[in-house]
């Protein structure tokens, strides 16, 4: 095992995943430091949203290894990988439509079969307060910012560790994706969580992650800070200028 | 009038029968998406197990009636769980994630098995029980015709009304139950909340047998007799309940069974015995072709 992988949060190492005979993923290694903000950014269909899944083992890498926390999670069943201190709030957010919203964030608290539930339940009304107003609603009711919210509190109810988002800025209002985003920031900074953001609003994500990777057509082709990534004028020329930033 | 009435007691319990087993049907449409055609059949092994229990314990002198079906009743739930258990993870675990036929043509394989195991073990004959529960209650008796409701209807009535509040509470109230509503809605995102859907998709035929296994031993005391081919009919039956009642939903089963028990009911009273099932089956075709997505069935619109 490698020293990234030791000390990380989460190593992806050399991972390829593929459907079928289409390979989505080619050798990909990344790592995510404990305490990190760490963005994924890249076009539609570069792979993004299949890493997310990788990494929660649905599907399973056809080669390389996932590494959590120091632990070889490659290959497990996906329920087992997400009981490791793993949340994913998944690309179109799958609420589950006939669930009330607390009936949803129930779920998401399943893993620790139902310990602490109120008040992790307060902590994410007070993070969220529009959810408070609406616990008793069916999720399919919810307006889309509303049910990127509740993906989103859902996912934290479980209390990870690492916390996978992807494209939580999807068709929602400016004002709503700032919302969201401000609320991320702030879970990093007070409860030191780790989390790997997949965005295609490439702006916001550079701004908020204290690291990045770029995805082109499942291959990593440039990672640095924040910043520095900013700054590349290809970054810039492909996901920037022209883009919906 | 009172022979109507008389025909609404009939088609009541008749109706909570195929209730039991619609429920089944209904259950695993709702979270794999697939008619589980062996169904019936498991129903029919219910009825074969709680037949062999009654014998066995009139071998054994239990004559306190009320216990000896609380016994058979558990023995038929248990039993036939495992054949449900086992079905699953025989024909139609390995299929999952193939073309959405091949669980279908596996069914009814199964159903194949099921029926001729049970006619080479059993034997073709039918099978008598001699009556368990007798007597009744007379309601009326001034018309022409005397009405009554016979001890026997009321324990079929009062023990569905009693597995259906059970049944009712463990789907909306317990881990389990959400766990198997999520796995109805969105298996993989269940999946990724910790939830093990294999698991979750075993304990529903668990549970639908179960509750085939209640009506297979209701069947057994109403009728008296049965045989290896009962589940056929009565399958078919649940499963038109099922789909009248709106695939997928849980009181559309219960109530599109109580359709079926009465529409049959009273087509045989006023019409033709012979022709029940065309009843039946008449009102299936009919419900499919004005209303396809059933009496209770999803007309929700969802946000996206």
């Amino acid at each position: 095992m490698s020293a990234a992988a030791n000390g990380a949060m989460l190593a992806v190492e050399d991972v390829t995943t593929a459907y079928g005979a289409i390979v989505a993923l080619r050798g990909v290694s990344l790592t995510v430091g404990h305490g990190e903000i760490v963005t994924l950014i890249g076009a539609n269909g570069a792979g993004k949203s299949t890493l997310m899944m990788t990494i929660c083992g649905s599907p399973a890498p056809r080669e390389g290894r996932v590494v959590l926390e120091g632990r070889d999670i490659t290959g497990w069943p996906t329920h087992l990988i997400m009981r490791q201190g793993l949340a994913h709030a998944p690309e179109g957010r799958r609420i589950f439509p006939r669930m009330t919203v607390l009936e949803n964030l129930r779920m998401g608290a399943e893993v620790l079969n139902g310990a602490h539930f109120d008040q992790d339940l307060e902590k994410v009304c007070a993070l969220f307060p529009r959810l408070k107003e609406r616990l008793g609603q069916r999720g399919g009711t919810l307006s889309g910012g509303e049910q990127q919210m509740l993906a989103i509190a859902r996912a934290l109810m479980s209390r990870p560790r690492l916390l996978l988002l992807d494209e939580p800025s999807l068709g929602l209002a400016p004002m709503v994706v700032r919302q969201i985003f401000a609320a991320i920031r702030d879970l990093n900074r007070e409860t030191g969580l780790t989390v790997l953001l997949v965005e295609q609003n490439a702006y916001h994500a550079l701004r908020l992650a204290h690291r990045g990777y770029v995805l082109v057509n499942g291959r990593i082709t440039m990672t640095g800070t924040g910043a520095e990534l900013l700054a590349r004028p290809e970054v810039r020329a492909a996901y920037l200028e022209g883009g919906r930033a | 009038m009172d022979y109507a009435l008389q025909q609404l007691v009939n088609g009541l319990t008749l109706g909570m029968i195929y209730g039991l087993i619609a429920l089944g049907y209904t259950m695993v449409y709702g979270i794999i998406g697939m008619i589980n055609f062996a169904h019936g059949d498991i129903f029919m092994v219910g009825a074969f197990t709680a037949l062999i229990g009654f014998l066995l314990l009139g071998m054994g002198g239990v004559t306190f009636v009320p216990l000896a079906l609380i016994l058979v009743l558990v023995l038929a739930m248990a039993f036939t769980s495992l054949y449900g258990f086992t079905v699953e993870r025989l024909a139609y675990r390995p299929l999952r994630g193939s073309f959405r036929l091949a669980p279908l043509i596996s069914a009814i394989g199964m159903s194949i098995f099921l029926q001729n195991f049970v006619q080479v073990t059993q034997g073709a004959r039918v099978k008598p029980l001699e009556p368990v529960v007798q007597g009744g209650v007379v309601l009326s008796r001034g018309g022409t015709v005397e009405v009554t409701l016979s001890y026997m209807q009321i324990s079929i009535i009062l023990t569905t009304l009693v597995v259906l509040t059970v049944f009712t509470l463990i789907i909306g109230r317990t881990p389990l139950g959400r766990a198997m509503r999520a796995c109805e809605q969105d298996r993989r995102m269940a999946s990724l909340l910790g939830i093990d859907t294999d698991r979750t998709i075993s304990l529903t035929f668990v549970i639908g047998a179960a509750l085939a296994a209640v009506a297979g031993m209701m069947y057994l005391l109403y009728y008296g007799v049965i045989d290896f081919f009962i589940g056929f009919v009565a399958g078919i039956k649940a499963f038109t309940a099922a789909v009248l009642g709106g695939i997928g939903s849980l009181p559309g089963a219960v109530l599109g069974a109580l359709l079926i028990g009465m529409i049959e009911t009273f087509w045989s009273a006023y019409f033709s015995v012979q022709y029940k099932d065309v009843a039946a089956f008449s009102i299936l075709a009919i419900a499919l072709i004005f209303l396809p997505s059933g009496i209770l069935g999803r007309h929700e619109v969802e946000k996206v």
